[in-house]
């Protein structure tokens, strides 16, 4: 019976349930890198209650007398990775009966037991994206979540001020979202697919305006259309387009339609964007660029370049990286950051587009991406240099809360794999589908 | 002067492919100087200039001389310790000679300076050359699915030397791959060993028919291979089943091939010729494993699959190579006693369905427990094509392998796993120039290779 209350004790104090701490907690003695604002060699971050109080030199900084303290002498804090596309926990929205569907949502075909969920923190992520593939037009809306421990998708949730889950619309062009012949509701050809999502928006338009003349008026109003509603949010600028497109005409067509319609988009993948930098840049539209190996897998990404992010950063447009996990691992996701800078692009840029950027593109600048006092305390503490690699993840908080400790077991596992690291793992393959493959 | 790869090949044979090269080189320098309008012009220009460069004996070395010198802060021969300001001083496409500052460098011969020098990388597995690396099925010549088991397939016949991912792999300091079929039947084909200069498959060459792959577990068990109505394999103990009667039938073949001889000296009647079985390239395929002429390449992920494999081994004693083992951790004692090398799967590789259980650690496990190993890009159908060994075998380090062990395993230990090591893996006098060079730790992120040498070759020059 003892021992029965000794592991009981001893749950209760590993649990990590999310309740932020009800004590300040500060970090001492790290070398902290804010993102706005310089790097601090010897600096001290202060949280409370889910939320970063004091960020500064050691020696600026007032300690609350209650805070707890933990020594971070030679290690680096930075804000917790921000992942504007990921594919965790088998987001499968759009099904096969039209290539657009706005109707379906991520949030309800998320498995948040999948043990990706915990990769993820183990690779310091604290804020991702969560969608649909791209072998639909408009295969759905995304969700964006806290990488909070949480048991259901509600727990992770993030809410908009009108107090609906946040989120944006994820759409593709290019090869992913054709098929062969065009048979089917299926585009076959790039003009095709263009003609198919004006044809919506147009009508989402004409929508609108008989919503506007009904002026109220509920015998006047159109029936309610789940997807023509979700198109207006997005030409009325609630909801941001997250485009999968890699080469550079297709990076065109975006910038066409998103003029055309007046939609606020971010680019995601970008292959060949540093072919169309410039026209990037005018268009305003920031570019969250994947990190690949090598060119090719398929012809849209045969001219993919390591310069991606350089290049569009040299141009003025705004840079921020996804791990499209599982195209890349989340664990590794510092990686995009680290051979961006091989590339040459600039540390601070790299690793604001790893935070800040990304932040920015899910419209929650405000909250994440940076550590400054009012912001969410989500944050990553390292072994070293976040663009090393042989530095690690030794602890992720989200909302001040210990999400991913190195020094426990089952986090380790997650972190390096092995037997039983793959638990609840849902495959997904949709991410990728397009004619046939 | 170039070996040809095949004792088979010609000398004739051989030279042309030599003048084909060096014809495709000036032809891209044409090209480089953006001369390439009019490009039969130019190819009558080249082939002039190459005539014009044999007259008068620059375009080959008829006597052996220095003609390149590699200075390196740090020079990791991976025959001895590394040498601190080292030279390594290249003729004849061999090295010549490794040794420390004091090196008497001769007069007006190319020197490239690097921090780091290592021998060329070798990727122990990999699918570049035999797949277009946009993916297009036109490019394909991983698979045929007209059988599940078709062993006398050689990549040796469908290499394409100029694929684009062989420049890219070389620009991360890789000069030779283990290059097959793709890991999606029960066989594929066999194997090739070969540098990543191209630009024809009679170049570079170092094992024509290197391996035989076999691939276990589910990756295997296509239901769309084979004739129409085929189910086999359809489980693992088929698998099985099949690889043991395909091994027996060649274990009868080598017996009544042999009897063959006997009956010809004494002057054979039509009738005892009858009774020696036709030639089948598919069983002399499994005749040349069982003499151990080849090992089997087995790709087995699950541990019950590396298990099969390693029965088979005991069974028909016959050498074999684990590839990818993602769960070797698991069964560490056993493939430490049976002597198997391990071409680990890449340290990076996608962590689901077989692989669900893969770890970062897999490397450094197998080093613990003294167990050969290498690196390998592996099979991606999708993205990134390839994977760069470099960037695997980093992870491993950042993972608990020691950075010493992991170039070994990239270099010597891969030469010898694929039986090699006596013209590339090291830095010695002999063997082939083949170098890597790097501003800094090959292995972190924001270091770049900064040259490749193939053969005394600059065939990489530049920052990545």
């Amino acid at each position: 019976m003892r021992a029965f209350y000794v592991c009981l004790i001893g749950l209760l104090c590993c649990s990590r349930s999310g309740f932020a701490q009800e004590k300040p907690i500060a970090f001492t003695g790290a070398h902290v890198i804010p993102i706005v604002g310089p790097e601090l060699d010897n600096g001290a971050v202060v949280v409370h209650n889910g939320k970063i109080v004091a960020v500064g030199p050691a020696e600026s900084v007032t300690i609350p007398p209650d805070a707890e303290r933990r020594d971070c002498a030679g290690k680096t804090i930075m804000p917790g990775l921000v992942d504007t596309h990921s594919h965790l926990g088998g987001p499968w929205a759009a099904d096969g009966s039209s290539p657009i569907q706005p109707d379906v949502r991520a949030m309800d075909s998320v498995n948040v037991r999948d043990s990706g969920f915990q990769k993820a923190q183990a690779g310091g992520i604290t804020t991702a994206n969560i969608m649909s593939g791209s072998g639909h037009l408009l295969s759905g809306q995304t969700v964006y979540v806290k990488l909070r421990d949480g048991k259901t998708i509600d727990d992770l949730l993030i809410k908009s001020p009108d107090g609906s889950a946040a989120g944006g619309v994820k759409m593709a062009n290019g090869t992913n979202s054709i098929r062969s012949g065009g048979t089917g509701p299926f585009p076959g050809t790039r003009a095709k697919s263009a003609a198919l999502v004006r044809e919506q928006f147009t009508k989402a338009q004409e929508h609108r305006d008989k919503i506007k003349r009904a002026n109220g008026d509920a015998a006047k109003l159109p029936p309610r259309d789940l997807g023509l509603e979700v198109l207006i949010d997005i030409m009325d600028g609630k909801r941001v387009v997250h485009h999968h497109t890699h080469r550079h005409d297709d990076i065109l067509t975006v910038l066409r339609l998103s003029k055309e319609f007046g939609f606020k988009v971010v680019l995601h993948h970008v292959s060949e964007a540093w072919k169309v930098a410039p026209q990037i840049a005018e268009a305003k539209a920031p570019c969250s660029v994947i990190v690949i190996d090598s060119p090719g897998g398929k012809p849209e990404a045969k001219d993919l370049s390591m310069e991606t992010g350089k290049i569009l950063d040299e141009a003025g447009v705004l840079v921020g990286f996804h791990s499209d996990d599982p195209i890349t691992d989340s664990r590794l996701f510092l990686r995009s950051a680290a051979i961006s800078v091989r590339a040459g692009m600039k540390r601070d840029k790299a690793l604001y587009a790893m935070t800040m950027a990304g932040a920015i593109m899910l419209d929650m600048q405000k909250q994440v991406g940076s550590l400054e006092a009012g912001k969410d305390a989500d944050l990553v503490i390292l072994s070293g240099d976040p663009l090393s690699v042989y530095t690690k993840v030794l602890e992720t908080y989200v909302d001040g809360a210990k999400v991913f400790d190195r020094s426990n077991e089952t986090d380790r596992l997650m972190a390096t794999g092995g037997y039983g690291a793959g638990r609840d793992q849902t495959l997904f393959t949709e991410c990728c589908l397009g004619d046939g493959r | 002067m170039k070996t040809p790869i095949n004792p088979n090949l010609t000398a004739d044979y051989a030279d042309y492919a030599d003048t084909k090269c060096k014809e495709e080189f000036y032809l891209r320098y044409l090209r480089y100087l953006r001369l390439d309008r009019s490009s039969m012009k130019h190819r009558t220009i080249a082939v002039l200039f190459t005539a014009f460069a044999y007259a008068c004996g620059f375009a080959e070395q008829t006597t052996a001389e220095v003609t390149l010198a590699i200075r390196g802060e740090t020079v990791y021969t991976m025959a001895g310790d590394p040498i601190k300001n080292g030279i390594v001083l290249i003729e004849d496409g061999k090295i010549a000679s490794v040794g420390d500052a004091a090196t008497l460098i001769p007069g007006n011969v190319k020197t490239i300076s690097a921090k780091v020098v290592t021998p060329g990388l070798i990727d122990a597995h990999t699918i570049v050359g035999l797949q277009g690396f946009e993916n297009e099925p036109r490019e394909n010549d991983l698979l045929d699915k007209s059988g599940p088991f078709q062993p006398e397939l050689r990549a040796f016949d469908a290499f394409n030397g100029q694929e684009r991912l062989l420049e890219w792999i070389r620009g991360f300091g890789v000069t030779t791959i283990h290059t097959g079929p793709s890991p999606e039947a029960l066989s594929t084909g066999q194997t090739l060993i070969i540098k990543t200069a191209g630009p024809t498959v009679n170049d570079g060459g170092l094992k024509a028919d290197a391996m035989v792959s076999i691939t276990l577990g589910p990756a295997s068990l296509m239901k769309d291979v084979g004739e129409k109505g085929a189910k086999s394999p359809g489980t693992r103990a088929k698998q099985i089943a099949m690889l043991r009667t395909e091994l027996i039938k060649a274990q009868e073949y080598t017996k009544k091939r042999a009897a063959k001889p006997q009956a010809a000296t004494e002057g054979s009647s039509a009738k005892d010729d009858d009774k020696t079985p036709s030639r089948d390239l598919r069983l002399e395929v499994l005749v040349s494993v069982l003499n151990k002429e080849k090992p089997l390449l087995i790709s087995a992920e699950r541990a019950q699959d590396i298990l099969s494999a390693l029965k088979l081994k005991d069974e028909f004693k016959i050498n074999i190579v684990l590839d990818l083992a993602d769960e070797a951790y698991l069964l560490i004692d056993p493939i430490k006693a049976a002597g198997v090398p391990v071409i680990v799967h890449p340290t990076m590789k996608r962590a689901f369905g077989d692989s669900e259980n893969i770890s970062m650690e897999t490397a450094a496990k197998l080093k613990a427990a003294g167990i050969p190993f290498a690196f390998q890009s592996g099979y991606e159908p999708y993205v990134p094509k390839t994977r760069i060994i470099l960037f695997e075998a980093a992870i491993a380090v950042a993972n608990g392998l020691k950075f010493e062990d992991a170039l070994a395993a990239l270099t010597i230990d891969a030469a010898k796993i694929l039986g090699v090591a006596d013209r590339v893996g090291s830095i010695e006098k002999g063997k082939d120039a083949d170098l890597a060079l790097f501003d800094g730790d090959p292995f972190e992120y924001t270091s770049h290779c900064v040259g490749t040498i193939i053969s005394g070759k600059i065939v990489f020059e530049g920052k990545r």
